[in-house]
């Protein structure tokens, strides 16, 4: 009976990972490539605000510094594309150890740290980084940056084409992995640390470690997606990993919803096309993209704090109360017609007999 | 030595204008336990209607007291709308919506006033004064002081008023002074209203020392924080000490390490705030933070 189940589960999984393919290969394919490359940036966005939504979504820690780990990311590739010659597909997995590193490195001070004092501590993180990236010259070539050539497309496709898949092909499986871990015991310890640390240690979780462990994973995301929008920009330099990259960070991951593994990649969507929206209304001009993030930004926090997921969850099981209730009477559970009233007893004695053989089966 | 007393006196300059906007951190923090990031862009919005009334022939004094107004029904304003809300929720939605705020302001000071340099006038006389071989200016000596008045008057007002005790009341133990009658929520919109004003005055301090532009706020706000942290986030004489102490070391980190001392200032000021955080979150003066399970 449940191997049955799960391989009704199992077979819709694949259902809908082959429809996700399907949905995420189109606009590829029919859209002109400047449209794929601001999707490519979107997936990019979507990879740093998954390891957000992770750490403060399920560890619940804030942070205000993940453009710092994606200048990890960023960096070492770029360092090993430019000067070592490595390939960039190379580059992807030594971004992501390396800003783990980082990430881990700075999660052993930051588990001391709560709330106010976390935010705090990763903003004057995300503010030092373009900084310090200035004056390490020798390895970063200070304000002016790396220039790096991008990876060559794959097969057929035209550059932007190749680079969008690859980051939502990454981001697909960044996701997956995401949705596994925080299925099993370490999800549940990661919320258990969120929702109560005392009752958590009291259990036996170790708590620093696993707030670190978030830290380290998180800087993994980011890192990955710094590598990655290193390629797809062409260049680095100190500024391309400013504040300003870690608050639209923070705003896609509040605006996609934290607590939701379809947050990442709302949020992309959301933060990589308002400003390229917002640009188009008359007479604001360039104030525009601000001053609607912003006021998004609170609306969000204060109307929705789920956020768009949040929103989409509650739009479905809106619906999903509409079609109970505007169903017709007459027809019971499942659309399925009462049986004749001859045969009401031979259906309950074939329930008895299925509930007792799943009995016995478990 | 010359060089070094001189670079301590400027260094105290800056402090006085960093002190400032921490009293103005710490006004918040201590009504309501977190930090405002949109503070140093509503000094900066602020600083701006004050310019705008300069540039109508308005006399010094009235414009300053007038945008010290105008800060005041901000603050409140904006703690009653968008704070409110979020006030007794987790800390995230309130850091985020300080942030949202920040870009706003910031957005909104961008599309009225646009991004060109404005010069702002100063109120000290551009007098200079030799002891010893060191110039103190005027311009010295007037923000090492507007600091000092702040906070003799932030102290005055918390300690010795009635309405002092009962802000400070309120932020203690909210519950309890409810039941005996204060009003909480008027007394945090109090707490925001007078976190904008004083940060209107030390944007009006910093704006005629740097040009006026929407981002002029940002440094000055970094280093604030810096100094916030330092002293304790909870305490009134902790940030002005913090801020003397940020401001002597930028500086003489500025002019020591030579060329990458220049852009090193900032990356020492965020090592303060992270060293602080790490080994003594409660600062130099404030109160460690304890919490019931």
């Amino acid at each position: 009976m449940r191997g049955a189940l799960l391989a009704i589960r199992r077979r819709r999984l694949l259902l809908l990972g082959a429809a996700a393919l399907c949905l995420l290969a189109t606009p590829a394919l029919l859209l002109p490539d400047f449209v794929t490359y601001d999707l490519a940036y979107a997936g990019v966005y979507a990879i740093a605000i998954l390891g957000l939504v992770l750490l403060t979504g399920f560890s619940g820690q804030i942070s205000l510094g993940q453009g710092a780990f994606m200048a990890v990311g960023g960096y070492a590739s770029a360092i090993l594309v430019a000067t070592s010659g490595w390939s960039f597909y190379l580059t992807l997995p030594v971004a992501g150890v390396l800003a783990t590193v980082v990430g881990i490195v700075v999660g052993i001070p930051a588990a001391r740290l709560t709330g106010i004092y976390l935010a705090l501590a990763t903003f004057a993180l995300s503010l030092a980084a373009p900084a310090l990236l200035k004056e390490a010259v020798p390895l970063t070539n200070g304000a002016r940056g790396i220039v790096v050539s991008s990876a060559s497309p794959v097969g057929p496709l035209s550059q932007e084409q190749s680079q969008y898949l690859l980051c939502w092909g990454v981001a697909g499986v960044l996701l997956v992995v995401a949705v596994n871990l925080l299925r099993g015991r370490f999800g549940r310890a990661l919320m258990a640390v969120r929702d109560s640390e005392a009752a958590a240690r009291s259990s036996g979780i170790n708590v620093p470690l696993y707030r670190a462990a978030a830290f380290g994973i998180s800087a993994f995301c980011a890192g990955v997606a710094g590598a990655l929008l290193s390629d797809l920009a062409g260049f680095v330099n100190p500024d391309s990993f400013g504040p300003q990259l870690s608050i639209s960070v923070l705003v896609g991951a509040v605006v996609g919803g934290v607590g939701s593994m379809l947050g990442p990649v709302l949020g992309a969507l959301f933060v990589e096309f308002l400003p390229i929206r917002a640009q188009d209304i008359p007479r604001i001009g360039t104030a525009a993209p601000a001053v609607i993030e912003g006021l998004l930004l609170i609306l969000v926090v204060l109307m929705a704090p789920t956020g768009l997921a949040g929103l989409l969850a509650r739009a479905r099981g809106w619906a999903r109360g509409w079609v109970v209730r505007h169903r017709p009477r007459a027809t019971g559970p499942r659309g399925v017609e009462p049986p004749p009233a001859e045969l009401r007893g031979v259906a309950m004695v074939i329930d008895a007999r299925v509930a007792e053989e799943t009995e016995v089966r478990q | 030595m010359r060089q070094l007393a001189q670079q301590v006196v400027s260094g105290l300059a800056s402090g006085g204008i960093f002190a400032s906007l921490a009293l103005a951190f710490v006004l918040v923090h201590r009504a309501m336990g977190v930090v405002n990031f949109a503070q140093g862009e509503i000094a900066m919005f602020t600083t701006f209607i004050a310019w705008s009334l300069l540039e109508t022939g308005m006399p010094y004094a009235a414009a300053f007291l007038l945008a010290v107004v105008a800060a005041f029904a901000i603050g409140v304003g904006v703690e009653r709308t968008v704070i409110r809300p979020v006030e007794r929720g987790p800390v995230l939605a309130t850091v985020i919506v300080t942030i949202g705020l920040a870009t706003v302001f910031n957005g909104l000071a961008g599309a009225i006033w646009l991004y060109m340099l404005k010069a702002f006038p100063s109120p000290f006389p551009a007098r200079t004064v030799t002891v010893d071989g060191v110039a103190i200016s005027d311009q010295d000596l007037g923000l090492i002081g507007t600091s000092l008045v702040v906070m003799v008057l932030m102290y005055a007002f918390f300690q010795h008023t009635r309405i002092g005790l009962v802000m400070r009341a309120a932020a203690l133990d909210p519950v309890t002074s409810r039941l005996l009658g204060v009003r909480v929520g008027w007394m945090l919109a109090l707490g925001w209203g007078l976190a904008a004003m004083v940060g209107a005055v030390s944007g009006m301090m910093v704006a005629p020392v740097v040009f006026l532009e929407p981002n002029f706020m940002q440094t000055v706000a970094i280093y604030a924080l810096a100094a916030a942290v330092l002293g304790g986030i909870d305490s009134a004489l902790g940030a002005v000490i913090g801020g003397a102490v940020v401001g002597v070391t930028v500086n003489l980190v500025g002019t020591y390490l030579g060329s990458i001392g220049a852009s090193l200032r900032l990356v020492v000021a965020l090592a303060i705030i992270i060293c602080v955080l790490v080994v003594r979150p409660s600062g130099l003066l404030g109160r460690p933070d304890a919490q019931r399970v």
